[in-house]
């Protein structure tokens, strides 16, 4: 199987800001984040193109989890939906959703949970449940699907989402799935107390940087994307952001990544463009 | 055949559906009864709590078709889409008419789970720090008996009717499902009566010889429909592929409440049933559904003890 590595010979030519997008460099950060993880639960839209980019790059041998009931997926075709076709034929194993959110992942298989969110605070904490007020929302959202017990006994959470001061905010409007809660110490003492098996946020990956979580419990800007600013990252959040002090440039995706975002995995631009 | 459960889905939903149920159309992305949907929509049922894990267009629809009162769920939105509009436009702003009772995803389950083995609630450790227990009061902390800590509990789910679609069963109703597995079974068992939908209605011998793949048997099934194309747009594993660009078209449709109603009028109350919804969609639409290729399981020998 094994598609070229990013690294490996004459693919490892920069690209320049001209020749991707903002949401393509999301995803191939988004994906390279995953090198070295063992199994990863996946997630709908962003996280779907992300986790499929890197089985495909940095993480040949990660085992894909699916919660409609899928350990070890190996779709053929990008997934459509959270529950295509393609996430079957051909895995480890098909389960019934109550084996896959008990045993495998209450159960401690799960590595890495990859979420997305409409609304996300400094501390990873994630609302996809409802804008405004919960008993008469101004917008509703989908909710939790399996976000919020992935939150809690996957071993680290990754976030993939678009900045923007309507989703960065400063307190949300509903909490779907605990990040790092008031912050580190809190989030550790409950974690530890009430047995969660998950350790929180690990990164967020955004259009325009890569966040990890420093030791207070908050997001902290460690790569800037090409092209991307500073006064962009802060026009697009609600607090005043943490910025690492040997903050880098996130290095441009190399023409193999594109070619695989481009031709095999998202060919009509669904999720790129 | 004695023992045959097989009826048309008219006089199945006519017996076994009523004003005021709950009623689970269950299935995750794949093999969601649009059939028995349309046909409660066509018998003009009212007052239903609809449960479903992920409610999908097939409760878009039937909420803009007015059938039901209250959703139970987990994730609310159309798959790789969106939004559900009908929906939104009784849940948000001025209208929050449409009850609603909402879950995780591990949540459900274990409420599906909890009511199919008959106990009074099941323990998850989920939802710690989260405001879903505010939102939803039925989800209730408790100590654990054996003195480690606080866990989370969900009642047991027990829809009155419970419908699931399914590539094969027999007229008895004892079925086979391959590929997602959603959360059949349980809610199967959970349910008061269920109504199985089948592309194909085989022979008990065809069950018997590959028994590891029943995930419901006749004892719990009250009806047996056999509706080819009946889980269009969404798909059985190995014989249709999802119509993910009817999701996508349902997107501007749902938006309007206008468009809304003429398409619930072309396409469920101006047709008598599944066989005509299936010649409307016309043959190239199915045709294009079909699976690229073909990929078989192979076969097991369960071997014969005399």
């Amino acid at each position: 199987m094994a598609a070229e590595r990013p690294g490996d010979g004459p693919t490892r030519a920069a690209t320049s800001p001209a020749q991707f997008s903002k949401s393509e460099m999301m995803i191939v950060a988004a994906a390279r984040e995953l090198a070295g993880q063992r199994v990863c639960f996946v997630g709908v839209g962003l996280p779907n193109i992300a986790v499929n980019l890197a089985k495909r790059t940095v993480a040949p041998d990660m085992e894909l989890v699916y919660e409609a009931g899928v350990f070890g997926a190996r779709p053929a075709r990008l997934p459509l939906s959270i529950g295509d076709p393609t996430i079957v034929t051909g895995a480890t194993a098909v389960t019934s959703m109550w084996e896959l959110f008990a045993y495998y992942l209450q159960g401690g298989l799960i590595d890495v949970g990859f979420l997305g969110a409409a609304q996300i605070d400094r501390f990873g904490n994630i609302n996809t449940t409802v804008i405004g007020e919960y008993a008469h929302p101004k917008t509703r959202l989908p909710g939790s699907g399996g976000a919020c017990e992935i939150a809690i006994n996957a071993r680290q959470i990754f976030v993939i989402m678009r900045q923007s001061a309507r989703s960065f905010v400063e307190r949300i409007d509903f909490r779907t799935s605990p990040g790092n809660l008031g912050g580190a110490e809190k989030s550790e003492r409950i974690r530890r107390e009430q047995g969660w098996l998950g350790s929180g946020p690990s990164v967020v990956v955004t259009d325009l940087g890569i966040w990890h979580f420093d030791e207070t419990g908050e997001m902290r800007l460690d790569f800037l994307h090409p092209g991307a600013t500073l006064d962009e990252v802060r026009a697009t959040l609600g607090w005043e952001p943490h910025i690492s002090p040997s903050l880098a440039p996130t290095p441009a995706p190399t023409p193999e990544e594109l070619r695989l975002i481009r031709e095999e995995l998202d060919p009509e631009g669904m999720y790129t463009r | 055949m004695s023992g045959s459960k097989v009826a048309t889905m008219r006089d199945a939903v006519a017996d076994l559906v009523r004003d005021g149920d709950t009623v689970a159309i269950e299935g995750f992305t794949h093999l969601i009864s649009f059939a028995a949907g349309h046909e409660i929509i066509r018998q003009g049922r009212r007052d239903l709590v609809l449960a479903r894990m992920t409610p999908d267009v097939i409760y878009d629809q039937m909420v803009a078709a007015g059938v039901a009162r209250k959703l139970i769920f987990s994730w609310l939105g159309n798959p790789g889409v969106g939004g559900l509009n009908a929906i939104r436009r009784v849940t948000e702003g001025a209208d929050t008419s449409l009850e609603l009772e909402e879950y995780s995803h591990f949540g459900m389950v274990a409420r599906y789970a909890a009511g199919a083995a008959n106990l009074p609630f099941m323990p998850l450790r989920s939802y710690f720090e989260t405001d879903l227990p505010v939102a939803n009061p039925l989800i209730r902390p408790i100590e654990s008996p054996y003195g480690d800590g606080m866990v989370y509990a969900v009642p047991p789910l027990k829809p009155d009717v419970t419908v699931i679609h399914a590539q094969r069963s027999d007229a008895a109703g004892n079925t086979q499902v391959w590929g997602l597995l959603g959360c059949q079974k349980e809610a199967a068992f959970a349910a008061e009566r269920v109504i199985v939908v089948v592309e194909e209605l085989v022979d008990e011998a065809v069950i018997r010889a590959d028994p590891n793949r029943t995930i419901v048997p006749g004892i719990v099934v009250d009806a047996v429909v056999v509706e080819p194309w009946g889980a269009h747009p969404s798909y059985v594993q190995g014989r249709y592929d999802r119509d993910n660009r009817f999701y996508r078209d349902w997107d501007p449709i749902s938006r309007d409440p206008a468009a809304t109603e003429q398409w619930l009028r072309d396409w469920v109350y101006d047709l008598d049933g599944r066989a005509a919804y299936a010649e409307k969609l016309g043959p190239e639409r199915l045709r294009s559904l079909l699976p690229s290729g073909s990929a078989p399981s192979g076969v097991v020998d369960y071997g014969e003890y005399r």
